[in-house]
């Protein structure tokens, strides 16, 4: 059983493509790519044990850190890069970010909202810092070093020009709507481009619809 | 065919190699060892390469020691390189001193070669390797594995001849010999050159080796294969058999006595000219400079998968010079794993008690689909 947030980019990744899973953990993901879609699936992990993990079952996994090991991977090397709940657990996300889109034509990330409605509460009530199921741990040993909200990412991928071509918003496991989103997700899966994106209807945020399907892959880089 | 496999198995191909130095060697002398049986379509075969030192005898006891092979752990029934599943093909480097051409074997003449052997590089040595594998059917190799040099050759190999080689495991290696490297080698060099003994290299059947200086060229090596934090655990400031300082040049610390043993007892199993030529074709090793300048030209159009392992305590082969060539493969496109592991043995981590190793190539072993 995949988490959400994994389950709805493995629905959502076109067959056969080659994929950079950047922040893999035990490689769940990516064994799912490869034995369900032919995905050509490379990750990269900073856990030691996690990356010992993935290549004893197989996986292409690299022993690195997305904040700066990332650069070493040639321009447009893989159609989807993913960054999975690691976003906020990088020292630079906006490079991070830079990063993906340029060794992936498109990249998937997903992180824990900060704005969620319980963390409001929490916060607003409670006056100290949020320990929810998604953000577990407490402010002085949590790995989320840079907390972020859904509307705070929005206006980062709009400054930086980025194109979303998709988005989706969880309530604990299940699909929730945009309406609203920054308060009532959990958590958000969006899906990145550098391409200029032309909507019939408006741009901006397409809700769990998935994206179009992708130009046939093309040959592997060898 | 049976007498093609099995232990202590020595074969004299015709040859000719080209050499890299501009020679050729004819013919072709080769000790090895084979482990594990040989499917009928040849699928299964595994080459393992040594390292500096090391032999053919990876899992049976030395022929002069008696002790037992360097990685009985790795290379067994139902171990990470599993000869029930494999056909694990060790075979001494040529270069060396336990049966395949080398300074000390017979030159055509039928005196011993000596320093009239070719300089070779461990391109040469993996061309070699291919010569016995042609030999011993087998086209294409399910793996080939090493450690130190032995991971350089395992390079070479998916570099020279990457159709010839399904998966790659290179374990605490480097693809080109840093200046470090190279000094410390000359070190070596020079105590056996320096040895009276030595003769212009012209001492084999003579009554006296160059022991001495090989001895020390083992010592200053052996501090490069281990951290100083194993040398601090290990021994200390401890004293050997004694209370007090002697005030004299005896072993008075234990770490003395124990590289002293070390060189000594090396004299016994290794060929002072061997170790010169074999640390030459290391330091010759630059695997991007055989590829114009770029190590990703050495991997790239290739279909091996990699996998890449060092130690955090390695000071002679660092992690950094395996992420250089992780670099290298990705800007190759080439599958690769990568991992450092902690191991408080320095260098010498490879060789030794390291379970998350097992686990990891023995994982991306199973892997590879057979």
């Amino acid at each position: 059983m995949l988490r959400p947030d994994l389950a709805i980019i493995a629905n959502n990744v076109a067959a056969g493509t080659r994929v950079l899973d950047v922040g893999c953990g035990d490689g769940a993901l990516m064994a799912v790519l490869r034995d369900e879609k032919q995905v050509d699936a490379r990750g990269m992990e900073l856990d030691r044990g996690n990356v010992s993990e993935c290549v004893a079952r197989g996986l292409s996994v690299i022993q690195g850190d997305a904040d700066t090991d990332l650069s070493d991977y040639p321009e447009g090397a893989f159609d989807y890069a993913i960054l999975s709940q690691t976003l906020q657990t990088t020292m630079r996300p906006d490079l991070v970010l830079e990063q993906l889109l340029r060794i992936g034509r498109k990249a998937f990330v997903s992180f824990p909202n900060f704005a969620h409605w319980q963390v409001r509460l929490s916060l607003l009530w409670g006056g100290r810092m949020p320990v929810t199921r998604l953000l577990p741990m407490a402010w002085y040993e949590t790995p989320n070093i840079h907390h972020v909200t859904i509307d705070d990412f929005r206006a980062l991928v709009k400054e930086r020009g980025i194109t979303v071509e998709g988005a989706w918003f969880l309530s604990g496991d299940r699909l929730t709507s945009d309406a609203a989103a920054n308060f009532r997700a959990e958590h958000a899966v969006f899906l990145l481009s550098r391409r200029a994106f032309s909507s019939p209807s408006k741009g901006g945020v397409i809700l769990a619809i998935p994206p179009p399907a992708l130009p046939p892959p093309p040959p592997p880089h060898r | 065919m049976s007498d093609l496999f099995g232990l202590n198995r020595h074969v004299v191909l015709p040859g000719p190699l080209r050499l890299d130095g501009g020679g050729e060697l004819a013919p072709v002398e080769i000790g090895y060892e084979t482990y594990g049986t040989l499917n009928p379509d040849a699928s299964n075969a595994i080459l393992l390469c040594h390292a500096l030192t090391g032999d053919q005898h990876v899992a049976s006891d030395h022929p002069i020691t008696g002790k037992a092979g360097w990685w009985t752990r790795m290379v067994g029934p139902g171990k990470p390189l599993d000869t029930d599943r494999f056909c694990v093909i060790c075979p001494n480097v040529i270069g060396s001193c336990m049966g395949s051409s080398g300074p000390e074997s017979r030159a055509q003449d039928g005196s011993h070669w000596g320093m009239r052997f070719p300089v070779i590089t461990i391109r040469d040595m993996v061309r070699a390797q291919a010569l016995l594998l042609d030999h011993l059917g087998v086209a294409r190799l399910y793996a080939v594995v090493g450690g130190s040099m032995g991971g350089m050759q395992a390079l070479s190999w998916a570099a020279t001849y990457p159709e010839r080689v399904a998966s790659a495991v290179v374990i605490a290696a480097t693809a080109r010999h840093s200046a470090q490297n190279i000094a410390f080698h000359e070190v070596g060099r020079q105590a056996i050159m320096a040895d009276p003994n030595w003769r212009g290299g012209d001492y084999h059947g003579a009554d006296k080796a160059p022991d001495a200086g090989l001895a020390v060229a083992r010592m200053a090596a052996h501090i490069t294969y281990l951290s100083e934090q194993g040398l601090t655990e290990k021994f200390g400031r401890r004293l050997q058999d004694r209370d007090v300082k002697t005030f004299g040049f005896d072993a008075d610390f234990q770490v003395e006595s124990y590289l002293r043993h070390q060189g000594l007892s090396f004299t016994d199993r290794f060929d002072a000219n061997s170790y010169l030529y074999i640390t030459r074709a290391m330091d010759y090793f630059d695997l991007a400079e055989e590829h114009g300048g770029h190590l990703a030209n050495a991997f790239r159009g290739s279909d091996t998968r990699f996998c890449l392992i060092s130690f955090d305590t390695d000071w002679l082969y660092p992690t950094a010079e395996s992420r250089s060539i992780v670099h290298a493969l990705n800007a190759a496109g080439a599958p690769v794993s990568f991992v450092e592991l902690s191991a408080p043995f320095g260098h010498d981590s490879f060789l030794l008690n390291v379970p998350e190793l097992d686990r990891v190539v023995g994982g991306f072993l199973k892997a590879g689909g057979l």
